[in-house]
């Protein structure tokens, strides 16, 4: 998508340049990222396929073996009694999509206030995107700190008795406080850029002509901040399906989503093949979501 | 009217939300007791201790030194392919578009045990005795900082027009040349910005580093993953206290140096015309 927009660009702004065949840098110069991209990303990625259908002798080591049985298991476990696998994913897409809405409900009213009203855009945009560049492991540990039940601010507050009958820390609540927190620049940055490009006088306009807010909001507003949704969801979405960090911090390992799991198998069972067919269980899911959101998108815009 | 106050009031508690926990870490760095949740007054002794512990000025020489590594070959790599792409015929650069997307949008656990995996097997194959260490980390964080630095640089190497390359290379220069004395000084803020914003990112990296190292090489939040196994000490507070800080600066010089450069866009343009 994004790549067909800068094409229209190129093509029109080919009117006021020498056209696209003028001269210009050589295409080689791509060769050396493509390369280091080649050999390090998706070699690498080649090798955990092949992993997948391998298995392990003696304590660690992988034999190449071409065999099905790390699927077979999977299979097995997802449509079996015991449905271990099953749930951990199941728990991941359900982490996935509500940190995803969550941070969707969060940030947009943020956005819309800096990209409607605020007069400061630039900076409190700048403030939204500093969180982002510090250390995500920074920021998810620093919840350890609030959220413990002996929180100084807190017991000023009275509130620590509140907080305590909660149970907060280590459970799957703190992950998903961690998980909005974190990822809320992410869906704040597309949303912004959306909700920028509207003129408001539209909204006004529909407001004059007798629309509530709330219906002037979903027939103008929210179309046009429809592309800024989607690109800030996807943004959210995919790293959420793997993420290791905040479940490992504020779940404190008891909580388990598909990358711990993976985590799992390449620092203590030692199981690379297994691990390697539970990451391309990751891969392949993403990949066909990410096809069937492409075809639903294609579809829409067909309608509209 | 109201709707307009309503909304900044909730604008401030998201502010609140998002520099709370970071204010969190940073004020009870200074926390003179030994008990993180227990303020027992004002103390800088926790920043004494952690810059007189090797463990930690060791892995954070060992961030910075991979930092700036990464953010170099970042800048090489990332420049050469923000300056290939944009007149490249489509069926080649779409291919590699997508590709230098993948690299960022991968989530990263994903990518970390590819790395450490395709990483062991070549260094067996290549009868390398303990393949991994902190040129692992240096490979693997170029594989998305290259596209961190391409993405800044190509956005400002479209928006500026290329007329003055055209017009050096119809007047016979050489790629090289013409880069030197007409893309170069127009481009040097973006591709600093770009690097700055690598060196961010490698210096911030957990996974991929925790990953691809081996037992020898400890970075900055490997050694802070590994201390909160026993719980936040205020020591720990007081590093990430530090990293925030370096961070920081870094982060708003390389916003600096982009806003500068896209004020003087105009002016820099077509200077002559």
């Amino acid at each position: 998508m994004a790549s067909t927009e800068a094409e229209a660009t190129e093509h029109r702004r080919g009117d006021t340049r020498a056209g696209a065949g003028g001269p210009r840098y050589p295409g080689w110069l791509a060769l050396p990222a493509v390369t280091w991209y080649l050999l390090f990303f998706l070699v690498p990625l080649g090798f955990i396929a092949v992993t997948s259908f391998g298995e392990v002798v003696g304590f660690s080591d992988v034999a190449y073996t071409w065999t099905l049985d790390n699927y077979r298991y999977l299979w097995d476990d997802f449509f079996g009694d015991f449905h271990l696998y099953r749930d951990i994913y199941f728990e991941t897409f359900k982490l996935s999509v509500i940190g995803t809405l969550s941070t969707l409900v969060i940030g947009f009213p943020l956005a819309y206030y800096i990209a409607r009203y605020a007069k400061h855009k630039t900076l409190l945009l700048l403030l939204v995107i500093v969180p982002f560049w510090t250390s995500f492991l920074i920021r998810a540990y620093a919840w350890l700190i609030i959220l413990d039940p002996e929180f100084p601010v807190f017991r000023a507050l009275g509130i620590s008795g509140f907080v305590e009958s909660h149970e907060l820390l280590f459970t799957p609540k703190a992950v998903y406080i961690g998980v909005a927190y974190n990822y809320l620049p992410l869906m704040v940055l597309p949303l912004y850029a959306a909700l920028e490009r509207i003129d408001w006088s539209l909204v006004e306009a529909a407001q004059d002509l007798g629309d509530p807010p709330w219906r002037a909001f979903r027939r103008i507003t929210l179309p046009l901040a429809l592309p800024g949704v989607l690109a800030g969801s996807l943004l959210v979405f995919i790293p959420l399906t793997g993420e290791y960090i905040i479940p490992v911090i504020l779940g404190g390992n008891k909580t388990f989503y598909a990358g711990n799991l993976i985590a799992q198998q390449f620092l203590e069972s030692r199981d690379w093949p297994l691990g390697s067919a539970l990451a391309m269980v990751v891969i392949g899911a993403l990949t066909i979501a990410l096809l069937v959101y492409a075809r639903a998108l294609g579809r829409q815009e067909q309608h509209s | 009217m109201t709707g307009r106050r309503l909304l900044g009031g909730y604008a401030v508690l998201a502010y609140v939300f998002l520099y709370a926990p970071i204010a969190v870490v940073v004020v009870f760095a200074f926390n003179g007791g030994r008990d993180v949740l227990y303020w027992q007054g004002f103390s800088t002794k926790w920043f004494e201790t952690a810059l007189r512990t090797p463990e930690i000025t060791n892995a954070l020489k060992l961030s910075i030194l991979i930092a700036l590594g990464n953010a170099i070959v970042a800048c090489v790599l990332g420049t050469m392919l923000a300056l290939a792409l944009p007149r490249m015929r489509p069926w080649i650069r779409t291919p590699i578009d997508a590709l230098a997307y993948m690299t960022l949008v991968t989530p990263e656990i994903v990518f970390a045990i590819a790395a450490l995996v395709f990483f062991v097997q070549a260094g067996n194959r290549l009868g390398i005795d303990s393949p991994l260490g902190w040129h692992t980390i240096l490979i693997a964080h170029v594989v998305f900082n290259a596209s961190v630095v391409a993405l800044v640089v190509r956005a400002r190497f479209v928006s500026m027009g290329q007329q003055l390359e055209e017009a050096s290379f119809d007047l016979g220069a050489g790629p090289l040349s013409t880069f030197r004395q007409v893309t170069l000084p127009r481009l040097a803020p973006a591709i600093l910005a770009g690097g700055l914003l690598a060196f961010t990112f490698s210096f911030d990296d957990f996974i991929t580093s925790f990953f691809v190292t081996g037992t020898e090489s400890e970075t900055l939040p490997i050694y802070i993953w590994g201390q909160l196994r026993f719980g936040v000490t205020p020591a720990i507070n007081a590093t990430a206290a530090m990293m925030l800080a370096f961070t920081l600066v870094v982060v708003v010089v390389a916003y600096l140096v982009l806003r500068r450069s896209g004020q003087e866009r105009d002016g820099a343009t077509l200077p002559g015309v």
